[in-house]
């Protein structure tokens, strides 16, 4: 029997009835992004975007009425992800909030931070960053070490984040403090809060990407003070809660997508009649697209089901990703191309926009080695 | 997974596990027909599972013709079931009867062809085809031809052609037969979700599952194999660099088991008219592309001992490195599906990928 539980599930057709209109929104909005551009995925920032989708109901769709949702499937919300990923619509203003934050707040939020803040976040009003890493914890994400010590009417912050995309442009981030200090035992005592990124106390500095971009960047806290109204869950259940999230960040169709648009490029450039080499490339990155796009809806139908999928998340992530990265190796092995930044073609273009963001692909939202490690564990091997 | 399909699996595991042991490979690896193994499939229904009951077969659906061929690649079995599972349907889709016993299907290759003509007394079959699984051993043969123009289906008894023998990797017979004016038991314009070369492209998809299969086994006996193997004093599976080869290969495993799963699906799906061999190329190339990764992997996790005859981990390692080959490798159904895809324009990738 098969170790991992993938089981075919089509989409059901409510879920496809959505698609249409999703295709439709996006052509307009998007008829001005030349290929290089939508080769950044889920990486373009931009609010007046999101504020359309939200005001499509295109965010926070699962989530309940009553805090600004729209009460539909995982599935029908699932159309949408992977529509507007395929497009290479800039989503990252609402991608992390609807993503991750506002399911975790949902889940483990106090009633006062849903209302604040759900209903804001489904009309794309509001941005959210991740605060996880540190300058050293990596990986090894529970030995964080930014402090959060109780005072009166709340936490006082002193630490520093890392690697915190979009901190810059955006409102809140979610992060991951120690708010006790229980020795050898690192899991314990982390606690989750949502950040104002604007408070006192909080200085944001850049760090430039090696292709010259600023995402990320470092986010430093001296004696900031948060409010106690912004602990989210429990303090002290902080590393449960985490890895709930990580699992939101890692199941969905971004994990297989964001070199999409150089094989579409590709087969342009190759025309309607490829030669023998170009065309075994194309129907190779095919047969891959197809069996990952089938690998990602099958996890979104276990969460549509309330089943927990993690394992088969590490699995299509690590596969997805894998496959993202050969794309641009083996197109550039294929034309002999060079990538390009400013100038050039859109092929080569997207080809220069992807050969320096790929090595990415395999380290965010959980590198490939811990990511086998996690499959290895469900194999039983440790 | 339903019930039933939860049953027909445990079925078929206890059968292949009593019937398709190391001995019974051994056997027919010599040339021994291993008769109690096809008679324990013929009784419980495993050789037509998605054939009609009016023709002779199980009257389930291709969803269960996967089950039957992962679990027949798991167990490495050592008969001509995914050949009779398709030779059967190709005969029911086509309006005729299936006959007892054990079946084939030819061409295995794209670039040989069969030729009916009509003659005194009703069809004849010519043309020469090579590497037939089980050609000589088959009581019967499912030919796709051309027939005054068009695809047909035609059925041919097994000993109607003259025959060479040869053999795969895995000693299996794959045999050259050659019919010279041969006559024709039974022949029907082909209808069917496979194409314009039905046996190529069917065979395809069975060889897809048993790939499938065969990869499920490779990780159960890697992670086995390592759990229980020491060296400098912990397991094998204590090592990284093991964890990690083996997460890969689960991974290609998970791969290879969807692409071909939706392959079966889209067989039941399909309405009339509309055809599989989209699904079927995605399916032939990604588990084809998994069989050689993972048995790679799989040999370097258990060391010499997985390259010795007395281990059991050749016997699905060797079917994989032909089953891979056979109906088209990678290198012709990813052309194909290339070429498909460059002719309906880049704008129609992401639209045709997610109407699948």
């Amino acid at each position: 029997m098969s170790t991992f539980n993938f089981e075919l599930r089509p989409l059901p057709p409510e879920a496809e009835a959505i698609r249409d209109e999703v295709r439709d929104f996006l052509r307009r909005e998007m008829s001005q992004y030349p290929p290089a551009e939508r080769a950044r995925s889920w990486g373009g920032f931009n609010r007046d975007f999101s504020r359309r989708m939200g005001e499509r109901g295109w965010i926070g769709m699962t989530w309940p009425k009553k805090y600004g949702g729209h009460e539909r499937t995982a599935l029908e919300r699932y159309v949408v992800l992977e529509e507007t990923l395929a497009a290479g619509a800039p989503v990252s203003a609402h991608w992390v909030a609807d993503r991750q934050s506002g399911p975790l707040l949902l889940r483990f939020g106090t009633e006062e931070q849903r209302q604040r803040f759900l209903p804001r976040i489904a009309r794309g009003e509001l941005a959210f960053a991740i605060g996880m890493s540190e300058p050293d914890s990596g990986s090894d994400l529970a030995s964080i070490r930014t402090r959060a010590e109780k005072v009166a009417g709340g936490y006082r912050v002193n630490g520093t984040k890392i690697w915190t995309s979009n901190a810059h442009l955006s409102d809140y981030a979610i992060a991951l403090f120690r708010t006790t200090v229980v020795p050898d035992k690192k899991h314990e005592g982390l606690s989750q809060f949502l950040v104002d990124l604007k408070s006192p106390g909080i200085s944001i500095r850049p760090i430039y990407d090696l292709a010259g971009g600023h995402h990320f960047n470092e986010v430093h806290f001296q004696d900031c003070l948060v409010p106690d109204d912004m602990l989210v869950g429990k303090d002290g259940d902080g590393w449960k809660q985490v890895t709930t999230e990580l699992a939101f960040e890692r199941s969905g169709p971004e994990r297989y997508l964001s070199s999409l648009q150089l094989v579409i490029e590709l087969i342009r450039e190759a025309g309607r009649e490829p030669g023998e080499r170009a065309a075994a490339l194309i129907g190779h990155f095919t047969a891959h697209l197809v069996t990952l796009r089938q690998m990602s809806l099958s996890i979104a139908s276990m969460l549509q089901a309330g089943q927990n999928p993690n394992l088969e998340a590490a699995v299509v992530k690590d596969l997805g990703t894998t496959f993202e990265q050969e794309i641009p190796e083996a197109v550039h092995a294929l034309t002999g191309a060079e990538p390009h930044i400013g100038s050039g073609s859109q092929f080569e273009r997207t080809l220069g926009y992807l050969v320096q963001h790929a090595p990415s692909f395999s380290l965010r939202g959980g590198t490939r080695e811990v990511l086998r490690g996690i499959i290895a564990r469900g194999l039983g091997l440790r | 997974m339903n019930e039933l399909r939860t049953i027909l699996t445990e079925t078929c595991t206890r059968l292949f596990t009593d019937h398709a042991t190391t001995a019974v490979l051994e056997a027919a690896e010599k040339g021994e027909w291993p008769a109690a193994l096809w008679q324990a499939l013929e009784e419980n229904g495993l050789t037509l599972p998605q054939v009609d009951e009016a023709r002779g077969g199980a009257g389930g659906s291709w969803g269960d013709a996967f089950v039957v061929l992962t679990a027949a690649g798991r167990f490495a079995a050592p008969v001509p079931l995914a050949e009779t599972v398709l030779a059967g349907s190709l005969l029911a889709e086509a309006g005729l009867d299936v006959p007892l016993g054990p079946l084939t299907v030819a061409p295995v290759h794209i670039n040989e062809g069969l030729a009916l003509t009509r003659g005194s007394g009703g069809w004849r079959l010519g043309g020469r085809v090579t590497r037939v699984p089980w050609g000589v051993r088959a009581g019967h043969v499912v030919v796709a031809a051309e027939g005054e123009g068009r695809p047909m289906i035609a059925l041919v008894a097994g000993g109607s052609a003259r025959t060479e023998v040869d053999a795969s990797l895995a000693r299996e017979p794959r045999d050259t037969l050659e019919w010279a004016d041969a006559p024709v038991i039974a022949a029907a314009p082909a209808r069917s979700r496979l194409g314009r070369a039905p046996a190529f492209a069917g065979g395809a998809l069975v060889r897809a599952a048993q790939m499938a299969g065969g990869l499920e086994f490779l990780l159960a006996q890697s992670v086995k194999y390592v759990t229980e193997r020491k060296q400098f004093g912990r397991p094998l599976a204590a090592f990284q660099a093991i964890q990690h080869q083996l997460a890969l290969l689960a991974g290609h495993t998970a791969g290879a088991g969807m692409a071909a799963q939706q392959a079966f699906h889209a067989m039941e799906r399909a309405a009339e008219g509309a055809d599989a061999t989209f699904e079927i190329a995605v399916a032939k190339v990604r588990t084809g592309e998994a069989a050689g990764l993972g048995a790679s992997i799989a040999h370097q996790c258990h060391g010499a001992i997985g390259f010795t005859y007395e281990h059991s981990l050749h016997f699905v390692t060797r079917r994989l490195w032909s089953w891979r080959a056979e109906f088209g490798a990678e290198s012709h159904w990813s052309v194909a599906l290339g070429r498909e895809v460059a002719a309906r324009g880049p704008e129609a990738l992401w639209p045709h990928m997610a109407s699948r």
